[in-house]
């Protein structure tokens, strides 16, 4: 088998040694990791995303490398949940090709898949936009993860919380009491170090609590089918949820 | 090869410091005091890409040039463009091939040679910081296959080059082409370590700590698994040292640096070639 002999290879003292398990073996981009690997990346990511913000990838190691009590945990929930055990079966993606961009933008002014619109186009983002997935080495909690960080900007929307510093504190605080991942909690923790002093006060009095109570009290998010609820007025969707509205101060987003 | 080392160009330097905690610095000084070249050589390093070697040799023969007791005039690196007028251009690299009668015999010259343009560009914009002008030539070329004359140069390197190509005797026997008679191959590359359990601990650095910083610092993890891997695939010491015996070169020695994590070795094209 051509795979086994590429296996093996010699060294420059003529010894018989293994390659390295490489690239994509599991699922495309998979890179297999032992655990002194997985500490140092964690280490490493954690230290070059405080030190280099415009490196989001390592933010998404950080992530994956320390994710996988927090993915199973949330696999468990989801196949607990009829709609959740859908999502584990049907594997839905978020991306141009399954979603246009174009209907979310002919929905009226006040569904969901009308705010969702908003997000994306006020802010210049992109659903195809995802950094591909390393490290985590089971193909079904990839799924998961995957499906996290698809989800991300719809409970931005769902939320009304905008993409700067406090806005993306406040759903860090929702989806680390939701998850249970600890990246999201480090992010919670430690994202409003950054934080001005008057966004500061904002968020002590107001964002803190609530998004604490919209953690705690709300559905669980992950197990939601948001691409079925894209003409589902917003209010009434917040509603169902058990979501509380974002505090009066929030601006649209 | 060429993917790798085009992604690798931007952060080669960073990456180099990284991995080796600096060391790499020091193998490099005592590669070129283990050259201890003389004002009026005519180096060719290939695989330099982004300059080290070169830079080294320059400053080697100007430190030597600033002691008092020689008496002929000093090799300056002038840091004004219009010394840099005087030196041959640019665009004369990309000639087939390199005419080197335009040089003065008496000033020492480098001329950085490597496969890949984004290194060349690297070390390119190091010279123009370094305020180094003159002295220094950068060539896009194959090292199986130089844009040389033969007999033209005094000495010919190749830092942690070698490694990465795939026909390393065609290296060596270009290598031997170019070089004038008489002249010194040195190599600089990484070689195996053969106390064994320091060679554990080697592989375990490398293979598990490499790729990490590769994709903590470089964002490529598969590039310098690569890189560890094909550290591994290199012929040891012996053999490496009879493959530059093979290509006709005499008097091969070699020299082990950091307990074989590195070696130099070095031959010459002497002047009666008896094969």
């Amino acid at each position: 088998m051509a795979r086994e002999d590429d296996r093996m290879y010699v060294d420059g003292n003529g010894q018989l040694r293994e390659r390295k398990l490489g690239y994509d073996e599991l699922y495309p981009g998979h890179i297999p990791t032992s655990t002194l690997q997985k500490v140092l990346l964690s280490i490493g990511s954690a230290g070059m995303s405080l030190l280099d913000p415009s490196r989001d990838d390592m933010i998404a190691t950080l992530g994956e490398t320390t994710g996988t009590w927090a993915l199973r945990s949330i696999k468990e929930k989801m196949e607990a949940d009829p709609t959740g055990q859908r999502i584990l079966t049907e594997q839905p993606v978020i991306n141009t090709n399954t979603v246009s961009i174009d209907y979310l933008g002919s929905l009226p002014e006040g569904t969901f898949g009308k705010k969702y619109w908003h997000f994306l186009s006020k802010n210049g983002f992109s659903p195809d936009a995802r950094l591909p997935i390393h490290f985590v080495d089971d193909p079904e909690l990839k799924y998961v993860m995957l499906r996290y960080r698809q989800v991300h900007d719809l409970f931005h929307s769902v939320l009304g919380m905008p993409p700067h510093m406090l806005g993306e504190v406040a759903v860090k605080w929702v989806e680390a009491l939701q998850t249970g991942l600890p990246m999201c909690a480090l992010g919670a923790l430690f994202g409003p170090l950054r934080l001005g002093p008057k966004h500061t006060k904002k968020y002590l009095e107001t964002y803190l609590p609530w998004a604490i109570r919209n953690g705690q009290n709300a559905k669980f998010l992950m197990a939601v089918y948001w691409e079925e609820h894209w003409e589902d007025d917003l209010e009434t969707l917040r509603q169902e949820l058990n979501i509380e509205p974002p505090p009066i101060i929030a601006s649209k987003s | 090869v060429y993917e790798v080392f085009k992604n690798v160009a931007g952060k080669y330097d960073l990456m180099n410091d990284a991995m080796s905690f600096g060391i790499h610095r020091l193998w490099k000084d005592h590669f070129i005091h283990r050259m201890a070249p003389v004002e009026g050589t005519k180096l060719l390093d290939v695989a330099g890409g982004t300059g080290d070697i070169a830079f080294r040799f320059l400053q080697y023969i100007q430190s030597q040039n600033d002691d008092p007791i020689m008496v002929e005039e000093s090799f300056s690196i002038p840091t004004n463009i219009e010394a840099g007028a005087y030196s041959i251009p640019s665009d004369y690299a990309e000639e087939e091939k390199i005419d080197l009668s335009g040089y003065k015999e008496d000033t020492s010259h480098v001329t950085v040679c490597d496969i890949n343009q984004e290194m060349l560009n690297v070390g390119k914009s190091r010279a123009e910081e370094a305020g180094i002008f003159t002295g220094i030539d950068w060539v896009q070329g194959n090292a199986e296959c130089l844009p040389f004359e033969d007999n033209s140069f005094d000495a010919y390197t190749i830092a942690y080059g070698i490694r990465n190509c795939t026909h390393v005797d065609k290296v060596l026997t270009e290598a031997f082409r170019v070089l004038k008679p008489g002249g010194r191959f040195m190599c600089l590359e990484f070689s195996q370590v053969n106390n064994l359990g320091l060679r554990r601990l080697y592989d375990s650095y490398s293979f598990e700590v490499i790729p990490v910083m590769g994709q903590v610092l470089a964002r490529d993890w598969k590039s310098y698994q690569y890189l560890v891997e094909s550290i591994r695939q290199f012929p040891n010491q012996k053999k490496f040292a009879a493959m530059i015996r093979q290509a006709g070169f005499g008097m091969v020695t070699y020299e082990n640096l950091t307990f074989g994590v590195s070696a130099i070795h070095s031959g010459y094209k002497l002047l009666k070639v008896v094969k």
